[in-house]
């Protein structure tokens, strides 16, 4: 059974159409890459599992349970983490206090201390910091913290939107072990990326989009090695 | 001497600026308003101690409590029923909404209890210090106490406690705190809550101070709290603070020393300067505008 199935999801802004129809599945256990150019609806996609964005048609089911309608809020606590497009981290709260915020809706403290060490482990650099205010810290350093955030939740399943956008090479490739390393530890992982090589080489499965179409999904080596995507995506 | 009681009573007008501009300036923080209406909450307030304590004749403190109560549910109330439908709509929209929320409960209150003055009976006793030549009243000495436990509380609340932080963040970036498992809409609500109940603990303060209560009390201190947050930078807690500390010395001085009848012009002029010199205020931030 498909852990994450989006069915017919339309969206628009105003009277302009951003979705025209995506359907997709995550199974468990998967790294699933969207990959598309600047404005094929990657984004969108992600903002509206999550409840950021309402649709105007289309099903949503997480774990079996429609969660079309379900508020953004709510979404953490059914097991679903989303590290949004810029990070996003709270500039003004420290590391530590950053951390524990993707930490809001567990209860026992115990098992987040847990979590915690797990985090810091996975990320040394966060622990080194985490007097520091997130603000202060390189774009590198908040897109760890902005993982690492929503890895204190716990998830099931989580949404990266551009991890690597902006980021030196050394970082990106940093960026993408780890997501190798999160997905390798049981968490199913929902990709969007600009940077189709990196995602394709890291995920199981791949859906092309444009203008808020899917046109090609499947194996992502076989993507990989596809002559449309290879011109328009991989840039051979 | 004259003048170190004259600052004393700047300080202490300032600090019922500073618990008002509070309210101004965590709304704004929150949720990106300006809550015209907070000023008018003060009045309610005084309303509510002024019947418990005279008509009712119960314990002064003890109809505080009440008051602050009451303005708490009615702040929660205003913002469900006024502002959470615009949550989404232009910033003019809200703006408009919050000073029509304003005169309706200016004039709510004329209804029922007409435009005469009522004496406020002060809920302070009438005890003063004597040092020296110098003469500091109960009131004085409880406003500025009051405003230091307030914000003493209020800061450990915002940075040590899991609601503090969530407040933080919401007012950071709201969406960010929704995928947290934040609900905005209850930060917002608290938000009110806090700033409506300080608004009655304001505006009982500077009823005992200035024993007159009208439908209009809440007007003028509402406006010059409004200046002080934005003299402190609006959205910043100790900014509120020091520009509402800073508004009441410079209100007192003025009036002592240049002319009663100018000082609100010289505590606006004031602003206009401050504005002109650093538009985000004193400890404002300056605000990134997102593409």
């Amino acid at each position: 059974m498909s852990m994450l199935k989006v069915t017919d999801l339309q969206v628009y802004y105003g009277v302009i159409q951003a979705l025209k129809g995506i359907s997709f599945e995550v199974n468990e256990g998967e790294v699933i890459a969207l990959i598309g150019a600047n404005g094929a609806g990657k984004t969108t996609i992600l903002h509206t599992v999550t409840g950021l964005i309402n649709q105007k048609a289309g099903k949503i089911e997480f774990e079996g349970k429609d969660i079309s309608h379900t508020p953004a809020y709510k979404i953490v606590a059914e097991g679903m983490a989303h590290v949004p497009e810029g990070r996003r981290v709270f500039a003004e709260l420290s590391v530590y206090d950053n951390l524990m915020m993707g930490a809001y809706t567990r209860k026992d403290k115990k098992e987040i201390a847990e979590t915690l060490a797990m985090v810091y482990k996975r990320f040394p650099r966060l622990e080194e910091r985490k007097k520091q205010m997130a603000g202060t810290l390189s774009g590198g350093e908040q897109q760890m913290l902005a993982m690492g955030r929503a890895l204190m939740s716990k998830p099931k399943i989580i949404l990266m939107d551009e991890p690597s956008m902006g980021l030196s090479p050394i970082f990106v490739n940093e960026i993408f072990d780890i997501i190798k390393a999160v997905s390798a530890s049981g968490t199913t992982v929902l990709l969007v990326e600009q940077n189709a090589k990196k995602a394709l080489s890291i995920a199981d499965r791949a859906y092309v989009l444009e203008t808020g179409k899917i046109i090609l999904e499947g194996d992502a080596k076989v993507l990989m090695n596809d002559e449309r995507v290879k011109k328009a995506y991989l840039g051979e | 001497m004259q003048f170190i009681s004259y600052l004393i009573n700047g300080i202490s007008l300032g600090s019922v600026y500073a618990i008002i501009a509070l309210g101004y300036t965590m709304v704004y923080g929150i949720a990106k308003m300006l809550n015209f209406a907070h000023g008018d909450i003060i009045m309610v307030g005084s309303y509510v101690v002024y019947i418990a304590v005279s008509s009712l004749g119960l314990n002064p403190i003890l109809s505080v409590v009440i008051s602050a109560i009451v303005c708490l549910v009615l702040g929660v109330v205003i913002e469900k029923v006024a502002y959470k439908p615009l949550r989404h709509a232009s910033k003019l929209a809200v703006l408009i909404t919050a000073i029509g929320v304003s005169y309706f409960l200016q004039n709510v209150a004329l209804l029922i209890f007409g435009a005469n003055t009522k004496s406020f009976t002060s809920v302070v006793p009438a005890v003063s210090l004597k040092l020296g030549s110098l003469t500091i009243t109960a009131e004085t000495i409880v406003t500025i106490a009051a405003c230091v436990i307030i914000m003493i509380c209020l800061t450990l609340f915002i940075n040590k406690t899991k609601a503090g932080h969530a407040m933080q963040a919401v007012s950071e970036d709201q969406d960010a705190a929704q995928l947290m498992g934040i609900n905005v809409n209850a930060t917002i609500s608290l938000t009110f809550a806090i700033g409506s109940a300080l608004a009655a603990v304001a505006g009982v303060l500077l009823c005992s101070a200035y024993p007159s209560l009208t439908p209009y009390t809440g007007a003028m201190p509402g406006i010059k709290a409004f200046v002080a947050a934005v003299f402190g930078g609006i959205g910043s807690i100790p900014g509120a603070l020091i520009g509402g500390i800073l508004l009441g010395v410079i209100e007192i001085l003025s009036k002592a020393y240049i002319s009663s009848q100018l000082s609100d012009a010289i505590v606006f002029g004031v602003l206009i300067v401050v504005l002109v010199v650093k538009p985000t205020g004193i400890l404002g931030k300056v605000i990134q505008e997102k593409v």
